[in-house]
């Protein structure tokens, strides 16, 4: 590999992980607020909110995850490492 | 994947040989050998649980058939819940079974000391963590679905593309393919990036630091088996699902 290249990798891989981290940390902190809102509004449906709260985390998650997936493609089977 | 050369020099660490397989060849096909040891391992763990907790039944489960009848609790009201109560009998074995592999992969790969077994090349670690495996397993919930729409209602199953408006159609069939890419890709970089964030700590500062972050990522890990067997049960019901007109 380049260091061309190799340079370009790394700095792309950093930015796959970053800016795909903003979105999703955005769209958490949302849905942790509502959480919150709901259980002081209903603490008896705490189990219940805890319960959608994760799931939909994980879901929010997912799309850094992706992210992540094209950091380590990049840096571990790049195509045009050549 | 292949090993990325210039990366072995900056983190000289053992944990982190992302690319680096067990090599079995079958015929022309190489396969990784390690995600084939640590699956077995995983099975076998799961099979033995289930002939011992079954094999004297009784009317007051205790021990391991208590913890069996649990799991098994769990797992229906889970695909009760969104396969819907007609169909929901014919996929519990595959829900649950998908669900179980993947949570004892998960936390097998975090908590058996697979380090001290020594490969030639490539180390064990959770079979999740290979690509091969979870596309494998998100190709597997592609085909449940369409079989589960296909048999259930022939080829009425096809009014689902284009229901409520034939707009949808061209969006329905990317979503076909975006299923198993999501679904595959969201567990293997999960379970990576577990491993990979407790292999850098563990370098940085090797005591008790990464503790937290192997608490972490047994629990992010519990919820993502939880995740793929929500979602596939969820796939399923929505081919399944009548609609009322």
């Amino acid at each position: 590999m380049d260091s061309l290249t190799a340079a370009a990798s790394v700095v792309a891989a950093g930015l796959a992980v970053g800016l795909g981290a903003i979105g999703p940390g955005i769209g958490q902190g949302t849905a942790a607020g509502g959480a919150v809102e709901g259980i002081a509004r209903q603490p008896e449906a705490e189990g219940k909110i805890r319960g959608t709260l994760l799931l939909s985390l994980a879901f929010m998650e997912a799309l850094t995850i992706y992210g992540l997936v094209v950091a380590l493609v990049l840096l571990f089977a790049n195509p045009f490492a050549g | 994947m292949v090993p990325m050369p210039f990366a072995m020099p900056l983190l000289p660490l053992a944990e982190l040989e992302v690319g680096q397989h067990f090599y079995w060849n079958l015929g022309n096909l190489k396969i990784h050998g390690q995600v084939f040891l640590s699956s077995w391992v995983v099975i076998g763990a799961l099979l033995a649980v289930v002939v011992i907790g079954t094999r004297r039944l009784q009317r007051e489960p205790a021990g391991v058939q208590n913890l069996l009848e649990f799991l098994w609790d769990y797992i229906r009201s889970l695909a009760r819940e969104q396969i819907g109560e007609k169909a929901y009998r014919d996929w519990l074995p595959f829900i649950g079974t998908l669900f179980l592999f993947i949570f004892v992969s998960n936390w097998g790969g975090a908590l058996i000391p697979w380090k001290l077994i020594h490969l030639p090349s490539g180390e064990l670690g959770a079979p999740t963590a290979d690509i091969n495996t979870t596309i494998a397993l998100a190709l597997l919930v592609s085909l449940a679905y369409f079989y589960a729409g296909l048999s259930r209602k022939g080829f009425r199953y096809f009014e689902y593309y284009v229901e409520p408006t034939p707009i949808m159609l061209p969006f329905k069939i990317v979503e076909d393919f975006t299923k198993p890419l999501s679904l595959s890709f969201r567990l293997f970089g999960n379970i990576l990036a577990d491993e990979l964030v407790v292999a850098v700590l563990a370098f940085l500062v090797p005591l008790i630091v990464p503790l937290p972050a192997m608490f972490l990522g047994l629990f992010t890990s519990a919820i993502q088996a939880l995740i793929f067997a929500t979602l596939a049960a969820y796939y399923i019901g929505e081919a399944v699902h009548e609609e009322h007109h």
